[in-house]
């Protein structure tokens, strides 16, 4: 604090009056914050540049058609992701309904039940979770998990199970760390007032704080789908990419991001602006998404 | 008494939730690093990787390559997100703009990295080619600053939001101009906030695959020059994973990769706390 203070002071000695360079320092800064809003301009524009010519010329036989032929020049009919997109939806409803409901209990346990010491331990795993590389965890599941479901239901093992595992996983610290935020956001009175009743710890977890806090948890729920939905690497390395509608959790499948990752080393022409198209469609996934996330999180639950 | 032993099941699920949690990542981890540590030595860090990841052969082009690409996106990231922090915190009040400047990067953040990936793709390697050299070192690491900015840029935030208003009063009124007071009073005092939001973007950075994949080029010679193509670690262990019969060497590169994430991890949690006790402090 003194020394701050001190340093205040002597910078304060030193200094005329600097109007002008006060204004561009301004200017510069004001640069740098609308930075973001021009990344996301410039990502549009270029994305969108190759990819929306394509769809507007394919039309909704693009989006429709099951025949995924990219060695072919273009033709009708050959430019079919509706596998592709399917997958992408299957991969991202499984791995939320399998993590979403242990992330939310793991949230109210950290917000509400956690003792000190374990809350100790757990915070810093999920942001660890959070930190390992999506490679690695699609290595770990290439190398433990593929091979587990092989051996146990036959097949090849990369499957919409192995992608199901592996991506309820990654997306567990995007779901506790918005859920426990949600939970913790609850007025304290509520809960008081609860437990004041008579009620237990449980009946104003189940009826007092989770309802309370469901928009928060809803919102948490719809960025881990966003996660799930735009994942690549871990799902490229256990999906099997197979452009069919899966038949069972234990057939292969092919996801946009897995489809566009592995295409674009060799893709020309036609095929690389169906797979910048690819992304078109995942991009406007992921914009749907991140408004009914806001959307949720904006609503507010009234007793 | 009858109602406590029916809350048992439950809590004990909560219970578990929570463990289960810690224990997915104990499992994730140990695994690696219980096939990965053996094989790092001095010599697997020195060396170049060998012809088709052959055996006996080390990373070292890789962690070079991983160190520049990273040192690049943050280069770009760094000023920006910490200039676009002070600005959002320092110079606007809550209004329209910076509503628009925080969801933009909010945004930013969300949108996959393989869409960002196309975007570096046809931005930096095909259309800033002369510049940029195509696949390359240069590439990749602009290509990656775009997801390290939103991650610093809102952490910063938070830490410049922490300060305590007192202190940039004490300095205005003592005749400090805004600027001077930003940088001798605010900026010290938020600074291991704002060191935490860089490392977090360094770990994002790190970590990143498919972006790379689609901008670094994944030529195994170490670099000599930004605009050469490179292989980092991430993209490593996805070539050998996909083109080599043999995988010890992606162990070990992975090992490598979780000790950087953990160290980091451990680093962040650490600078965190210290923040908020000196906060207290104050």
């Amino acid at each position: 604090m003194a020394v701050t203070f001190n340093r205040a002071v002597r910078t304060l000695q030193r200094s005329g009056t600097r109007d002008v360079g006060e204004r561009f320092i301004q200017l510069i800064l004001l640069v740098c914050a609308i930075s973001s809003i021009f990344a996301i301009f410039l990502i549009i524009v270029f994305v969108f540049s190759q990819g929306v010519p394509f769809l507007a010329e394919a039309g909704s036989s693009f989006l429709t058609k099951s025949v995924w032929l990219p060695a072919d020049s273009f033709a009708a009919g050959t430019w079919g992701v509706f596998p592709i997109i399917l997958g992408s939806l299957i991969v991202t409803l499984g791995a939320v309904a399998i993590g979403a409901p242990l992330g939310i209990a793991c949230a109210v346990f950290l917000a509400e039940i956690a003792p000190p010491a374990v809350r100790r331990v757990l915070v810093p795993s999920v942001s660890a979770l959070a930190g390992v590389p999506s490679v690695v965890y699609g290595f770990f599941a290439l190398l433990v998990i593929v091979p587990w479901i092989r051996g146990q239901f036959g097949g090849f093992g990369t499957s919409v199970l192995a992608c199901w595992i592996i991506l309820s996983v990654m997306i567990l610290p995007t779901i506790i760390s918005v859920s426990t935020d949600a939970v913790r956001a609850v007025p304290r009175e509520y809960k008081e007032g609860s437990l004041a009743m008579g009620a237990t710890r449980w009946q104003t977890i189940r009826s007092v704080l989770i309802p309370a806090a469901s928009s928060g948890i809803m919102a948490s729920v719809i960025l881990g789908m966003g996660r799930a939905i735009g994942e690549t690497m871990a799902v490229l390395l256990v999906a099997g990419n197979s452009v069919t509608i899966p038949s069972s959790i234990f057939a292969p499948v092919s996801t946009l991001t897995a489809t566009i990752a592995l295409e674009m080393g060799y893709a020309t022409g036609a095929h690389q602006q169906a797979l910048f198209a690819m992304g078109v469609v995942l991009f406007v996934f992921i914009m749907i998404l991140t408004g009914l996330a806001n959307l949720a999180s904006r609503r507010r639950v009234t007793f | 008494m009858a109602a406590k032993r029916r809350e048992m099941v439950p809590m004990g699920l909560l219970w578990g939730a929570g463990i289960a949690t810690i224990v997915i990542l104990i499992v994730i981890l140990a695994y690696i690093l219980a096939k990965g540590l053996p094989l790092i030595s001095w010599h697997f860090l020195t060396t170049n990787p060998g012809v088709r990841g052959q055996t006996g052969a080390g990373i070292y082009s890789t962690i070079v390559a991983t160190v520049a690409v990273t040192g690049v996106a943050l280069l770009v990231a760094a000023p920006l997100s910490v200039g676009g922090a002070i600005y959002l915190n320092e110079y606007t009040r809550e209004n329209l703009l910076r509503k628009v400047i925080r969801q933009a990067a909010e945004v930013l953040a969300g949108i996959p990295s393989i869409i960002i990936g196309l975007f570096g793709f046809l931005f930096f390697v095909i259309y800033l080619l002369p510049y940029t050299g195509g696949w390359s070192v240069l590439s990749a690491g602009l290509t990656l600053a775009f997801m390290v900015l939103p991650i610093s840029l809102r952490i910063s935030e938070e830490a410049l939001k922490a300060v305590p208003g007192e202190l940039r009063e004490g300095s205005l009124g003592l005749g400090a101009t805004k600027w001077q007071s930003i940088t001798t009073v605010v900026l010290p005092t938020a600074l291991p906030g704002i060191i935490t939001g860089l490392i977090l973007g360094m770990g994002r950075a790190i970590g990143e695959t498919a972006a790379i994949l689609l901008t670094a080029g994944g030529a195994l010679g170490v670099i000599q020059s930004l605009r050469d193509p490179a292989c980092p670690m991430t993209l490593y262990i996805y070539n050998i994973l996909t083109e080599y019969n043999d995988t010890s060497a992606a162990y070990g590169t992975a090992a490598v990769l979780i000790i950087a994430i953990l160290a980091i991890t451990f680093i962040t949690d650490w600078l965190m706390n210290r923040y908020t006790k000196k906060l207290q402090g104050l």
